[in-house]
Formats: structure tokens, C-alpha cells, sequence
């Protein structure tokens, strides 16, 4: 550990550390633009400079500068101070100086900077420059003239999304930033640039113009677009959520947010379910909610009654149902809506156990029949992590897709899984942190679930301090509603059997309605999907952003997510709704708050009322371990279109066509 | 004056082919096998006795250079040595005449220093322009591999060496070593931070030394003649012989061999027929190619040419590219057009050379004509101050320093452009 001093003080730094950190551990702040912690350091920008010596009589680029033992750093010296102001002038020369226009006012690292090392008046007489707009997509906009060339969106793409369409072209004072080709940047991360740059060259395409910084209220939320459970900060102004900005959780998500996180937020206002309706005569009518309530006790299903959980369903919606349906004296809860029926007699057998965070470490990887770009893109960099920064092997079984690093397909067969080649079981045996990766579509192929198993075993996958086998799930419900029960041997093929006269749907949007013609179906939820033109009553709830829940992703992490906004109209928080209809059918829950809910929940699950990962242990069930000779399908047809909220998002809609159906938007010539 | 049998580079004007077989008669690939013979480290001492300086204008000792190289590369990470041909500052072109004349003697000296260092490989990265000089380079390597002198077993010495030309694309920051590894990789010709050097990290992040022409040139000739014979010229620290290249107003411009140290005066008479109109007539000289500051005709005269000698008069040797200005030069003009060049080939990685380059141009061509403040002239002092030292590489320096000595020495000139011009007027107000 060297020692070095920072002005004056005088402290321990870890080995490598570069002197940009030790001067952060002294408490001292350093401007920077191009650093950022999670990108490699170019040093360009310049801002950084410290005095050090011993050293060359000029400062230095902290960023870039590894501390040596008895370094003495000056922070604050009038050399460092003169060059800062030096560098902040040159970055102000060509910057167009429109604050008032620019989207990144209030929150732009620029402004802030210049505040403290900008000089009072500009000694630049000359013209500035002007650059021409670049086309990035549906999601990033471009001003850039603004942009001072840092290149984090360059290393972005190129080192964590994995996808090298950003890039500078020209020298000099010509350089510019671009796509190249004026393409939308192929990334379901793209929208990372925009959090990432310094100024406001790169903006928020769907935000453009909408708020400032300081009228949002800011929420503290968990991400329900897919089963990562990427923290997440909800901007609201009024009753309307604005945008939806990543936290820092280095366990989950690190920094980032994939773009469906980001931009879904504009479907939040469309297609609302504000007010119940009913069914009459096969259309549906509006209704007032005694008459949605009347039109379901009509129904008089006895304990014919199921429940069955959409993607977007958290735990107290769950559970709320759950006690519902129970109360009725029902048993019927299912949560795999498209006919998932694999088994779930151990949530171990279908976590991802290894974790998200420890996925970087892992030395050979096999993925079977999973899109990790589109079911759990953040899991998909940290394998890239792995692949990139520590060499790991990744072998493939499945569809063949581009996943931003080296992969060896092996074809698309389920039943490799159990005769798989010599050479990639040669180097799982001998693999330190092997990791197997099973996704959606692999399960539902009948035998792939006891092979995986079984080979998790024959390749010692799961040792002392580390446990390679993974389900990976793309449903945030998912983990919460196996932990609350909601998984019937046979799948939704059970209650299909069962043919429940009552049937509520929690959000349950891709079940296929017409397998129950005789149920009575009640969709709770929030959008005007699938689920809700196959309801006969609908009961209008609350969506993510409009309630307080827990939920557990696909590592078993239990997260809690707080009420941004309120519900439109009619719309009523899930839990109040089965509350209500409990009186309206004659039974008792045992709650009558929010509080009295949840805590039902935890008492009937405990490891839902502590945040932070579930211990499941680790149990094998005994299962057929002979996979079926069939090619594993690919479950998430679009990317951008998994749920009802995406699918009421002009947003979504556009990255669909523009993404995934390769329509062109690039944009006339004005 | 240095006696033609001192001479290293005896076929400069091309009087002779440039083919390998008058190479060999002039004295090239003569034993190379038994100069090899040595050893590794006899050779790295020899170089280092001989006082060779790198050639290319920072004037880094050689040997000491190549023996940051380590010692024994491991398999998977061979060294490299990166020979620097991209050779476009202004004012030199010492090394488009070794390649077009004396293509053999760098050969040579690539498979030497290479052997020496341990290298796998040379790479010569010629630049983009030379095109005729990449031709007879292309041809010179491939009858080097044809005669066995390169390749398996390179010239019979069990060695196994491989020398590749690779052409630039016409960008100045290549020649910057860490720009011209990246540019070889394939990317964007943008200077690297340093640490790591390039010693530790260079060319696909193997252990690599970028060496300049002349300096790979001379170490045959230096192993054979002896190291005290090479350091018998010149004044302690500034040892040997070097191609001077004269440009600019003097009667016939030339480039030249001739020992280190040479007093400017005895240069230009000797090989240049005098300045143009006498020295009387001397305005000023940029004495080392266009990064290095100016240095006005009193100070210069009689100056000895070397590193040390020019450093003292706020200058440096850089390439050794003398450009001479007579009084009919418009010397801000001419500094202006420099820092155009600059500007122009600024790579626009980090902030204060992308920005400050084209400012400083732009406020060269306003006093140019007197089109500024009186107090202008401090403003630019002080953005070439900000740009000085705060850049990545040197370029942003190269910039900085020949407008500070223009400052320096013309600020008068300056001064009565924008007073003609009406300027003083606002000055005093």
C-alpha cells in the first residue's frame, strides 16, 4: 500500500489505485469530465490536473497517474488552479453557451464545473464552431455542438453495450462524435450515452424539452421491466412519472439501465384503465366499482377460483389475490402465464444462484436457450465483463444471436444438454467458477430442467463458495410469486384443467384467454391490453410507479419500490382492490392497511420482509433428465413489446419498428 | 567539417543506386552475422559509449532506450521495434532522403537493433506521402528477404527477423510514437497516455521501442567503426554525426552530414553558399524543424548546432531542419502559417491542443495583420501557456513554443502592425 500525501494529509491507498482515487479517499474533489469509474480512462479532457512530484514540473492527469510511495499531490496549488481554469476556458471557447435550451441545464457536470473554474468573461473573440446533428436512434438526441469530445459514450458503447457505433471521426477541432452512418445506435443500452455525457450533446430524445431537474420529484423505485430489478430513480412532476433514471447498486445494476427501463414511461399515461367496466351484452361498459363488484359476486363461483400473476405483478398484488382466492376456499394460483411448467418444487433449482454481481467472475460460461440481450441485458454485461476483462469461455445452446462477445454456438438443440461436445465439458470440469445458464426458453423444453440439473452435478458446478447454476427469468413477477406459491405442478395447464368458474388476472396480459370460455374473467391491472379485451369485469389498479411494493428478482433479491405517483382516476392500488371485493363477497383477509398487508405477507413468507437476497439453499429435485431432440424457442419476440406498459409507449413502439423490424426513421433532411 | 571517410550516409544524393548489391559495395550488409556475433547486451553497451541521441527530435539516448526492452520476452508477448518514417514536420527530410537513397542502411540497422533488443519484428511506418520512398522501401525489404539478410535465420545469424513497411495515411500525430502504435494497430492515429511506455505496453500491447530513422540508420556503421569513432565528433553530451537539413533562404539548400556541434555560421557557409544577401541580411532561424522556437539571426550565428547549444538560446535541436529566414521574411506570417499546421494537425483527443490549436491560429492571422489588441499579444502568450505541458503528447507544446518565441523576440513587429492598423488607438482609450 503506498503512502502518498494530499495536501498535506497524508493516507494509505490500496496498490494501483491512481491518484485521481487517492485525492477521492483524501476527500478532495476533482473535476472531470472524460473519468468515469466504470469506463477505461482515456485522459482526455484534461480537468483533472494535479500537482505531483516527484514528477515533471507541468501537472498531471490524476485520471490516468497510478500513485507511487511517498507521492506528495497538491490539489489546490495556484499551478492547478491556473491549469483548470486553462482547460475550462478552452472547453468554453466552442461550447455554444445555451443553457437555457439544453435539456442537461441543472444537472449538467459543465455548468457545474464552469461555476468553479470558469473565468468571469470569455477572451475568445473568434467565431465558434458549429457541428452538424447526428442521427443516434429513437432514444438519444443530438446537439452536437455542445459536445466537448470526452468520448465516454464511445467507450460506452464500445466496452460495456458492446456494439461499436459510436465513434469520433476527423482531428483536431473538427472532431466529432458520431454514428457513422447516421443509424440508430443497435443498443438496447443506448440510452446509458445520455446519463454519461458530461454536457448536454446527448440528450433524452422522448424527455426532450418536458422538465427541468429541479420540479421533479424524485422516487426511489425498483425497475419491473424485466427480472433484473435495476434500481431505479422515478422523476415525476405532478401526477405524471417523466423519466426513469438508474441508482447506483453495484450488486445489481451498477450504474446502467437498459432502454426499455428508461423509456417506457410514456406508455404510464396511454391506454390507462382508469375506471372499472363490465361485460353486458359482450361489450364492455363502464361501470361504477359496485357494479363491477355486483357483476363478480353474481358469478357465485363458490372455491372455483383462480388467480393467476402477469409479468408486472409484485408481491403484495400477490399475496392480496392470494388471500382473496384462499379465503374463498381456492387453490389456484399460477404466475407462468404462456405455459411454463417447469418444476418448482426447489426455488433453487430455478434462481440464478450464482448472482448477478459474481457473474463477472465466472471463467467458462454456458448459456442454453437464452437471449441474454433481450431477457436480462445487465446480466449480459457482466458476462461480457467476464469475457472481456478476465477471458472467460462462453459456449452457447440455443438460437443463434449476436451477444456482444465471443461465442461458440453449439447449436440450437435441447437435447445437447445432455451429450454435450467433449471439448466444452472438458473445460466445464475444469473451469475454477463454471456457470451454467439456463433461460425461459430452455425450459420449457420438456427434460432440459433435470439435464441442467444434472449437469450442474457431473461438471461440479456448484461447490464450496460458489453456485454456477442459473435460471435466468425475464419476468419480474417471477421469484416473488413462486416464493408466494404461485406455481401449480402442471402449469397453467392445471387451471385450464380445473375450469374455474372466477378467474382474476393480475396484469396477466399473454395468457391464452381462449383455452377458459367458461371462466368469469376478471382482469386486475392497469393497461388496455390482451387481458383486459378478454375480461369480462375490469378493475382498474395501479401501475409500478403508482404504489409501494416489494418484489424479488431473478437472483432472489427482495427490493422494495416506492409510490411515485398516484393512480389516474378510478384506478385503485391493487391490494385495496381485493380488500374491497373481499367485503363485496362476504369473506375476510385479515388486512385493512397497506402496512397490514405487507405485513401478512411477511408473515405468512418472512424472506420477503428483509431486503437482500433470499437463501433458498440449494436442493435438487429428482427429474427426468432426458431432454427432449427439439429446437429450444426463443420466448421474447421483441425486445421493446414485452408488456402492456411497453406496448402503449410510442417510444417502445418506435424502437420496435426502428430496432427490430428495421424501419427506417432516419430523419428527412429538414 | 566532417572528411568524407567519416561520412555514415555516403549515398545521400543518390549518385549511387540505392539497390542492395551498391549497398554491399558501399559497405552495407558487410558480416552483418558477425556484428551480431556480439551479443545482445555488447551491442546495447556499444551504443551506449557511442552517446547516439534518438534522431527524432526529443534526442532520448538510444542504447539507454533499448535497454528498457526486456530481456526475455516471453512467447505469447514478442517485442517490437517501430522504425519512424513518418516523417512530416516541417523543414525535415533527412529521412525521405536515407529511404530513398540509402534503403538498405535502415534495413540493416532494423535487424541489428532489433536482434539487439530482442525484438520479433520492425515495423516501418513510412508516411503516407512518401510514395516513390514506400516503393523502394517495399523493393529494398523484399531483395533484402530474396538475399536472406531478413526472414528465418536472417542473414545467416540463426536470428529469425521479419521487417514490415507499413504506410501512414498522411497524418502529422502519427509520428508521435504512441499515435503511430495505434495507427498500426489499425486505429485512430491518437497519442496514447503514458505510463505505460510503450517499453511496457506498446504495439498490441507488446514491449515495443519506436525508434527514428537516422538512429536505426547509423548503428550499423557505428558497431563497425567503433563507438569512439562515432563519439570522436561533436562536444561531450552531443556526440557524433547528423544529417542537417537547410532549408529557407540561403543560396542552395541542402541536406548534409556533418558533425554535431558545427557552428551555425560554418553550416550555412560551408554547405549552404551563405544566407541569401549576405549575413547581414539574416533575419531569424527555426533551427530545428518548425516545433522549436525561433531563434533571431544574432543569437544563432554562431551557435553551435546541438542539443545543448541550441537549448541555450531557448531553442532545441529537434530534427536538425534548419529553416532560415532572411529580412524579407514576414515573420509573423510565417509563424501564423505554423500554427495552421498545427491546427490542422491537432488529433483532437484531449482538450487544450484541440481547442487552443485553433485559437492561437486564429488570433496569429488577426496580428498578422493588425487586426487585434495591443493587448492581445499577452492573450495568446498565455493560451500558448495553457496549452504548454497540459496536452497528452507534445504536439500541444510544438504548438505553444514557436508563437512564444515569435512574442519573444518580434513582439515589436507585432506591436507596430496593429499600431499601422489603428489598433493603438483602442489601446489607449
Amino acid at each position: 500500500m503506498p503512502k502518498v500525501t494530499v495536501d498535506g494529509v497524508e493516507l494509505d491507498v490500496p496498490q494501483g489505485a491512481t491518484v485521481l482515487q487517492a485525492c477521492e479517499m483524501a476527500g478532495k474533489e476533482i473535476p472531470r469530465f472524460c473519468y468515469h469509474e466504470r469506463l477505461s480512462i482515456a485522459g482526455n479532457c484534461r480537468m483533472c490536473l494535479v500537482e505531483v512530484s516527484p514528477g515533471p514540473p507541468k501537472p498531471q492527469a490524476s485520471c490516468a497517474l497510478p500513485t507511487a510511495e511517498g507521492q506528495v499531490i497538491k490539489t489546490d496549488s495556484p499551478m492547478v488552479k491556473k491549469a483548470r481554469e486553462g482547460v475550462m476556458e478552452f472547453l468554453l471557447i466552442n461550447h455554444p453557451l445555451d443553457c437555457p435550451i439544453c435539456d442537461q441545464g441543472g444537472e449538467c457536470d459543465l455548468q457545474d464545473q464552469s461555476v468553479a473554474y470558469g473565468r468571469g468573461a470569455t477572451r475568445y473573440d473568434e467565431n465558434k464552431r458549429a457541428v452538424t446533428e447526428k442521427y443516434m436512434g429513437p432514444i438519444v438526441k443530438t446537439v452536437m455542438t455542445r459536445c466537448i469530445q470526452c468520448t465516454r459514450c464511445v467507450r460506452f458503447a464500445e466496452e460495456v453495450a458492446g456494439v461499436e457505433d459510436i465513434g469520433a471521426i476527423y482531428r483536431g477541432e473538427n472532431m466529432q462524435i458520431t454514428s457513422y452512418l447516421e443509424r440508430a445506435v443497435a443498443s438496447e443500452l443506448s440510452g446509458n450515452v445520455v446519463d454519461l455525457c458530461p454536457v448536454g450533446a446527448l440528450t433524452s430524445k422522448p424527455y426532450a424539452f418536458e422538465a427541468r431537474p429541479w420540479e421533479l420529484t424524485k422516487t426511489l423505485g425498483i425497475d419491473m421491466m424485466d427480472a433484473v430489478g435495476t434500481n431505479v430513480r422515478i422523476d415525476a412532476r405532478g401526477r405524471q412519472v417523466l423519466r426513469v433514471l438508474p441508482r447506483v447498486n453495484d450488486d445489481v445494476n451498477e450504474e446502467w439501465a437498459n432502454d426499455k427501463t428508461r423509456h417506457h414511461v410514456d406508455g404510464l399515461t396511454r391506454r390507462r384503465l382508469d375506471q372499472p367496466y363490465v361485460r353486458v351484452n359482450g361489450a364492455l361498459q363502464p361501470a361504477s366499482w359496485a357494479e363491477a363488484f355486483a357483476a363478480i359476486k353474481a358469478v357465485d363461483a363458490g372455491s372455483s377460483v383462480a388467480a393467476i400473476a402477469g409479468d408486472l405483478a409484485d408481491c403484495e398484488t400477490m399475496f392480496a389475490a392470494k388471500s382473496l382466492v384462499t379465503a374463498l376456499g381456492g387453490n389456484l394460483l399460477e404466475g407462468r402465464q404462456t405455459g411454463l411448467d417447469y418444476d418448482v418444487t426447489s426455488l433453487s433449482a430455478v434462481n440464478f444462484n450464482t448472482g448477478i454481481a459474481e457473474a463477472e467472475n465466472a471463467d467458462v460460461i454456458l448459456l442454453v436457450g437464452t437471449n441474454l440481450r433481450w431477457e436480462a441485458p445487465l446480466i449480459n454485461t457482466r458476462i461480457r465483463k467476464a469475457v472481456w476483462k478476465k477471458g472467460a469461455k462462453v459456449f452457447a445452446i440455443g438460437p443463434e444471436t449476436d451477444l456482444t462477445y465471443k461465442t461458440e454456438w453449439l447449436g440450437d438443440d435441447a437435447s445437447l444438454v445432455a451429450k454435450l461436445p467433449a471439448h466444452v465439458l472438458d473445460a466445464l470440469k475444469g473451469a475454477e467458477s463454471p456457470m451454467l445458464v439456463f433461460g425461459g426458453g430452455a425450459l420449457s423444453v420438456p427434460g432440459v430442467h433435470g439435464a441442467g440439473l444434472a449437469l450442474a452435478k457431473s461438471v461440479n458446478a456448484v461447490k464450496d463458495g460458489w453456485n454456477g447454476y442459473n435460471v435466468v427469468h425475464f419476468s419480474a413477477a417471477r421469484m416473488g410469486s413462486l416464493m408466494l406459491g404461485y406455481g401449480l405442478p402442471g402449469g397453467i395447464k392445471d387451471v385450464i384443467a380445473a375450469k374455474p368458474k372466477l378467474a382474476f388476472f393480475l396484469g396477466a396480459d399473454e395468457v391464452d384467454f381462449a383455452a377458459l370460455p367458461d371462466t368469469f374473467k376478471v382482469y386486475v391491472g392497469h393497461h388496455g391490453d390482451k387481458g383486459a379485451h378478454a375480461a369480462d369485469v375490469i378493475l382498474p389498479a395501479a401501475a409500478w410507479t403508482e404504489k409501494d411494493f416489494t418484489t424479488v428478482n431473478t437472483e432472489g433479491r427482495v427490493q422494495r419500490s416506492e409510490k411515485a405517483v398516484f393512480a389516474p382516476g378510478d384506478a385503485r392500488e391493487d391490494w385495496s382492490i381485493f380488500r374491497a371485493l373481499a367485503d363485496a363477497l362476504g369473506v375476510s383477509l385479515g388486512f385493512d392497511s397497506f402496512a397490514q398487508c405487507r405485513a401478512a405477507m411477511i408473515a405468512a413468507v418472512p424472506t420477503l420482509g428483509v431486503e437482500g437476497l433470499a437463501d433458498y439453499g440449494w436442493t435438487v429435485p429428482k427429474l427426468p433428465a432426458k431432454p427432449e431432440a427439439r429446437a429450444i424457442p426463443s420466448p421474447i419476440k421483441d425486445f421493446y413489446l414485452t408488456n402492456a406498459i411497453c406496448r402503449a409507449s410510442p417510444t417502445m413502439q418506435r424502437c420496435s419498428e426502428e430496432l427490430i423490424h428495421g424501419a427506417d426513421f432516419a430523419e428527412a433532411a429538414e | 567539417m566532417l572528411a568524407d571517410k567519416d561520412r555514415i550516409f555516403t549515398n545521400i544524393y543518390g549518385f549511387q543506386p540505392w539497390n542492395l548489391k551498391s549497398a554491399q559495395m558501399r559497405g552495407d550488409w558487410d558480416n552483418t552475422k558477425d556484428l551480431m556475433k556480439r551479443g545482445q547486451d555488447a551491442i546495447i553497451e556499444e551504443i551506449k559509449a557511442s552517446g547516439l541521441r534518438g534522431r527524432g527530435g526529443a534526442g532520448f539516448p538510444t542504447g539507454l532506450k533499448w535497454s528498457f526492452m526486456p530481456k526475455e520476452p516471453r512467447a505469447d508477448r514478442p517485442s517490437f521495434l517501430v522504425i519512424n518514417a513518418d516523417e512530416s514536420e516541417p523543414g525535415s527530410c533527412k529521412d525521405r532522403e536515407i529511404i530513398r537513397h540509402d534503403p538498405h542502411k535502415l534495413i540493416e540497422g532494423a535487424l541489428i537493433a532489433g536482434f539487439a533488443m530482442r525484438a520479433r519484428a520492425a515495423y516501418i511506418y513510412i508516411r503516407g506521402e512518401f510514395i516513390r520512398e514506400a516503393e523502394t522501401l517495399f523493393a529494398a525489404v523484399q531483395e533484402a528477404y530474396d538475399a536472406g539478410l531478413l526472414g528465418k535465420n536472417a542473414a545467416k545469424s540463426g536470428y529469425d527477423f521479419d521487417v514490415f513497411v507499413h504506410r501512414g495515411a498522411g497524418a502529422y500525430i502519427c509520428g508521435e510514437e504512441t499515435a503511430m502504435i495505434e495507427s498500426l494497430e489499425g486505429k485512430k492515429g491518437q497519442p496514447r497516455l503514458k505510463p505505460p511506455f510503450p517499453a511496457g505496453a506498446g504495439l498490441y500491447g507488446c514491449p515495443t521501442t519506436v525508434n527514428n530513422v537516422e538512429s536505426i540508420a547509423v548503428v550499423p556503421t557505428i558497431l563497425r567503426r567503433g563507438a569512439p569513432w562515432f563519439s570522436s565528433f561533436g562536444r561531450e553530451n552531443n556526440k557524433g554525426t547528423k544529417l542537417f537539413q537547410i532549408s529557407g533562404h540561403v543560396n542552395t539548400p541542402c541536406v548534409v552530414e556533418e558533425e554535431m556541434s558545427i557552428p551555425f555560421r560554418e553550416l550555412i557557409d560551408k554547405h549552404c553558399g551563405g544566407i541569401r544577401g549576405g549575413w547581414d541580411n539574416l533575419l531569424a532561424v527555426i533551427p530545428g524543424g518548425s516545433s522549436v522556437p525561433l531563434v533571431p539571426a544574432a543569437e544563432i550565428m554562431d551557435c553551435p548546432m546541438d542539443f545543448d547549444g541550441l537549448k541555450a538560446v531557448g531553442s532545441g535541436l529537434g530534427t536538425a531542419a534548419a529553416i532560415v529566414m532572411d529580412k524579407s521574411t514576414d515573420v509573423v506570417q510565417a509563424i501564423s502559417r505554423i500554427s495552421y499546421f498545427y491546427k490542422h494537425e491537432s488529433c483532437g483527443q484531449c482538450t487544450p491542443c484541440r481547442e487552443g490549436t485553433g485559437w492561437m491560429w486564429r488570433v496569429m492571422e488577426r496580428l498578422r495583420t493588425g487586426d487585434a489588441d495591443i493587448s492581445e499579444i499577452d492573450t495568446l502568450y498565455d493560451v500558448t501557456k495553457q496549452v504548454e505541458g497540459h496536452t497528452i503528447c507534445a504536439l500541444g507544446d510544438a504548438a505553444a513554443w514557436p508563437i512564444q518565441g515569435l512574442i519573444k523576440h518580434f513582439r515589436p513587429e507585432i506591436e507596430r502592425r496593429i499600431r499601422e492598423n489603428g489598433g493603438a488607438l483602442e489601446a489607449a482609450e
